[in-house]
């Protein structure tokens, strides 16, 4: 049955969809779009370097998340004016990695399948790593889960009761790391965010929650990676970009739906 | 150690800067005990309760507090986002998972009863406060962290709080830190009080604070109201001062701030 392109395909997007359900609330919670944008952007980076020294994507890609994740939340911590700093951050590192992967031989024809994802050439090795790698951190989301929340909810309150806000933090940044890591293949650099803030962002309007936001996110995920890899075979559209759609139409659906 | 939080020459600086907010404190709370911080806006009483917390950095000073100390603490300002999804009884099971019947006892006591499937982010002021306060409790504490915990809360609603603080203490033996700009009611109901103005101004038994001279200074119109209560006759002279803040004998150094 794995044989089967498309099987692979669905069975890379649905892991990647219940770790980015989760995961995307977090990054909702704590208004950290960008964030999420500037590691996604950082990662073309990695691939580039990846190609340079011939070392698997994923770990390419996994180191300079991380780099930039901690980065970015180190930056937080310190408190400065954010939006501007995050908005440079993001959108040079995507321009160095382009920049970078331009000079790699060969690299420049796949480059649409770096930033937009390649999910319909994701092999058996790729669905290892991406449910391995999602289930680890859906592992880490559901043991810190009360300490996690706590901490979005509120740094003071989370302090008071022993939590660190700065080691939930960089918990949370590592993971997000990860999840960039795991989604090159499957919807690339340019649409992990998307992936990660608009079913969360379709789930909130419904919830009532943290958790069920949280189940809502996943599922929404899930189902725009089924109908969009469906539709993307239908109308021969690019599958990471059409997963996406799909999920911006859950989200304007259950803003419409919201209201009334 | 008796005392559950005990500070020495405890000095605070304004974040990433050499301004003093604080200037060698000492402080000590001992089980059991109410200790109220009064003080002037931007005198330093959230700081003081921060640093004792160990929620900020000092820039000179010890703090130690007893090992495996329970505390609960209600902040100043509490911001929830309203991007999360959250309820008062998700709240309370934050994060220590709660049962229902405790969630529910809880908001009764703080005279929130039934509150609990309204999200956060859609209470009152003074709704929200006593949430707080029921989460507070439900630490089952040994001190209770309170920063101008009456804030928002109706005029029953501050007679109310502060009998279910004594309360509390009464049948838990926990301790209370306090930050009040409730004079008149915090007299009547703390053990101590410590009059804060970028270092400690004086403290003791209310009946000693409302009588000193640095105490009268800070707070002119309401100390007269004090006096009244205590029936003190005051010998001070303190028209003359032209900063609006004089200092008595032993309390003659300078402010960090302006
Ligand atoms: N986040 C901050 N950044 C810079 N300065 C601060 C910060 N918080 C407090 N300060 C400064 O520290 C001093 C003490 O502030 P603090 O909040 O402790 O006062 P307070 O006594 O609690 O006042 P209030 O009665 O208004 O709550 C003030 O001068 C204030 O300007
Ligand atoms: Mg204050």
């Amino acid at each position: 049955m794995l044989d089967d392109f498309f099987t692979r395909a669905i069975l890379a997007g649905l892991g990647l969809a219940l770790v980015a359900g989760p995961l995307g609330c977090f990054v909702v919670w704590r208004r950290m779009a960008y964030f999420g944008d500037s590691t996604a952007h950082a990662a073309i980076l990695g691939v580039a370097l990846a190609l340079a020294f011939d070392i698997s994507i994923y770990a390419g890609t996994l180191a300079v998340a991380v780099v930039m994740a901690v980065t970015v939340a180190a930056l937080v911590s310190r408190g400065q004016a954010m939006d501007t700093m995050l908005g440079v951050l993001s959108h040079s590192a995507l321009a160095f990695g382009l920049v970078a992967i331009s000079f790699v031989p060969g690299a420049r024809s796949d480059l649409s399948g770096y930033l937009f994802g390649d999910i319909l050439a994701v092999g058996r090795s790729d669905l290892v790593l991406i449910w391995g790698g999602a289930a680890l951190v859906l592992a880490v989301l559901m043991i810190r889960w009360q300490r996690l929340l706590t901490s979005s909810l509120n740094e003071e309150l989370a302090m008071a009761v022993g939590i660190d806000p700065r080691v939930e933090r960089l918990v949370l940044s590592l993971a997000l790391a990860v999840v960039v890591a795991l989604a090159i293949r499957v919807v690339g650099s340019l649409l992990i965010s998307a992936m990660l803030i608009v079913p969360a962002a379709a789930a909130r309007g419904w919830a009532g929650s943290p958790e069920r936001m949280a189940a809502g996110a996943a599922s929404i995920a899930a189902a725009s990676v089924g109908l969009g890899l469906w539709t993307s075979l239908r109308l021969d559209s690019p599958a990471g970009p059409t997963i996406v759609t799909v999920a911006a139409i859950f989200f304007v659906a259950s803003q419409i739906l919201r209201r009334h | 150690m008796n005392a559950l939080i005990q500070a020495e020459a405890l000095t605070i600086n304004r974040p990433d800067s050499a301004i003093t907010v604080l200037d060698r404190v000492d402080f000590r709370i001992s089980p059991g005990e109410i200790v109220t911080v009064v003080g002037p806006n931007g005198s330093g009483k959230s700081s003081l309760v921060r640093a004792l917390l160990g929620h900020m950095p000092l820039a000179g000073g010890r703090v130690a507090r007893r090992a495996g100390l329970r505390i609960g603490y209600v902040p100043q300002k509490v911001h929830v986002d309203t991007a999360i999804p959250m309820n008062v009884r998700r709240f309370l099971s934050l994060p220590r998972r709660v049962s229902d019947a405790e969630a529910e006892a809880a908001l009764a006591r703080t005279g929130v009863p039934g509150l609990g499937r309204r999200p956060l982010t859609q209470l009152s002021g003074g709704q929200f406060q006593r949430v707080l306060l029921a989460r507070a409790l439900l630490a089952d504490p040994h001190l209770l962290v309170l920063d101008e915990p009456t804030q928002g809360l109706d005029q029953p609603g501050i007679v109310a709080f502060y009998q279910l603080i004594e309360e509390v203490r009464r049948q838990t033996g926990a301790a209370v830190l306090m930050v009040s700009h409730d004079l008149l009611v915090v007299m009547r109901s703390s053990d101590r009080v410590i009059c804060l103005n970028g270092h400690v101004c004086c403290e003791g038994t209310p009946e000693h604070v409302s009588n000193a001279p640095e105490y009268r200074a800070l707070f002119g119109a309401e100390a007269q109201g004090m006096l009244a209560l205590y029936r003190h006759h005051h010998d001070h002279d303190h028209d003359g001062t032209v900063s609006g803040h004089v200092h008595g004998p032993g309390c003659d150094h300078d402010h960090g701030h302006a």
